[in-house]
């Protein structure tokens, strides 16, 4: 495992994901914080995203002051949250600002579509590649698999609210963990 | 009948919506629609879902929707007094939290935690890929060459280390060009 030198390394490393990040960017910070920085393990993300997830606030944003203040505590907190937000608000606003003109150029919605479908599949993926993460679960491999498909059909496919889908899906896998790890 | 401005009741709405943001700021939209649009005035139909499509499509985290809601009530400050509000409670409450939780790693309680929610973690990851698929498979127009970008996006991100922004801009460069 690697570790920021710096401030300005995990500013600058939220700056670049996050600008990266068309759609969302949670295919982003899995890539680069797990496969290109090797600041964190699969499992050390998924456990700070199962936190960042269940606390209110986007889950990204809460995972960079996750991220943040393990390295550096709470200068660091804010370095990465700034880096996260900072830049792409600048184009953001432009954007709006702009945006009377854009919507007249059928090509900018036409772009606008392609770009969304690829990030549909970038944030599949992302998913789809995290899931080994399962295999050394205490509770074991198939029925974290069988939770992870619970979640999926009820949240996806049925479409239940998230409050309803945390207490069953996850107050379910923390008891089951439980009775594993005493 | 729209009300006059003031930037206090608009940094206390958001300050209020924050901790109730579980699942990420989106799940709060329709307050927001409500606050802004519906009881004050503030915004129109039109002005609020191109506020939100254009933070999906911009580069960076979703949650400068807000900003851009902001923005169009009351430009820069308006955008700054939204983001403060939407972010305060909630980042002191995460930073909090995982301090809590690193302190008392080894607690079962904590371990459970962490080991239960892993499973629900993934599920909810491929539960909002699939919902952000689902609008263009239910489009009639390209529909099939919109599959298959989706499709060999995914081959191409799980079995090659090609950077991500390429996929996107190759996906607006086949959307421009009329393919999907």
């Amino acid at each position: 495992m690697n570790r920021p030198e710096s401030l300005t390394e995990l500013f600058v490393a939220f700056a670049r994901l996050a600008l990266q990040g068309f759609g969302g960017v949670l295919a982003v910070a899995q890539r680069e914080l797990v496969e290109r920085l090797n600041w964190l393990s699969k499992e050390e993300f998924v456990e700070m995203l199962a936190i960042a997830q269940v606390l209110p606030g986007p889950n990204v944003v809460n995972l960079s002051l996750m991220v943040g203040d393990r390295f550096f505590g709470t200068r660091g907190a804010i370095a990465a949250l700034a880096g996260m937000l900072a830049v792409p608000a600048v184009i953001v606003l432009a954007l709006a600002a702009a945006y009377g003109e854009l919507s007249q150029h059928p090509m900018a919605v036409n772009a606008l579509r392609g770009m969304g479908a690829v990030s549909a599949g970038l944030v599949l993926a992302t998913g789809i590649k995290l899931l080994p993460a399962l295999k050394q679960n205490p509770m074991g491999r198939w029925t974290a698999l069988g939770l992870a498909l619970a979640a999926f059909v009820l949240i996806g496919l049925l479409r239940w609210p998230l409050v309803t889908v945390l207490a069953v899906v996850g107050g379910g896998g923390m008891a089951l963990a439980w009775r594993k790890l005493r | 009948m729209s009300l006059p401005f003031d930037f206090g009741s608009l940094f206390l709405h958001f300050l209020v919506l924050s901790p109730m943001s579980i699942g990420g700021a989106i799940t709060t939209v329709p307050e927001m629609h409500r606050y802004l649009v519906v009881q004050n005035g503030w915004l129109s139909e039109t002005e609020f879902t191109t506020s939100i499509a254009l933070a999906q499509a911009a580069p960076g985290p979703n949650i400068l929707f807000v900003a851009v809601l902001g923005w169009n009530v009351a430009g820069l400050a308006g955008a700054a007094t939204a983001m403060a509000g939407i972010m305060l409670p909630s980042s002191l409450l995460t930073l909090s939290a995982t301090r809590w939780a690193r302190a008392n790693r080894e607690h079962i309680a904590v371990r459970a935690f962490a080991v239960g929610m892993m499973p629900l973690t993934l599920g909810l990851i491929i539960a909002t890929g699939w919902l952000l698929a689902l609008p263009f498979l239910r489009a009639d127009d390209h529909r099939w060459g919109t599959l298959a970008l989706i499709a060999v996006t995914v081959v191409l991100t799980l079995k090659t280390r090609l950077g991500l922004v390429w996929m996107v801009l190759g996906g607006g460069v086949l959307g421009t060009l009329g393919f999907v």
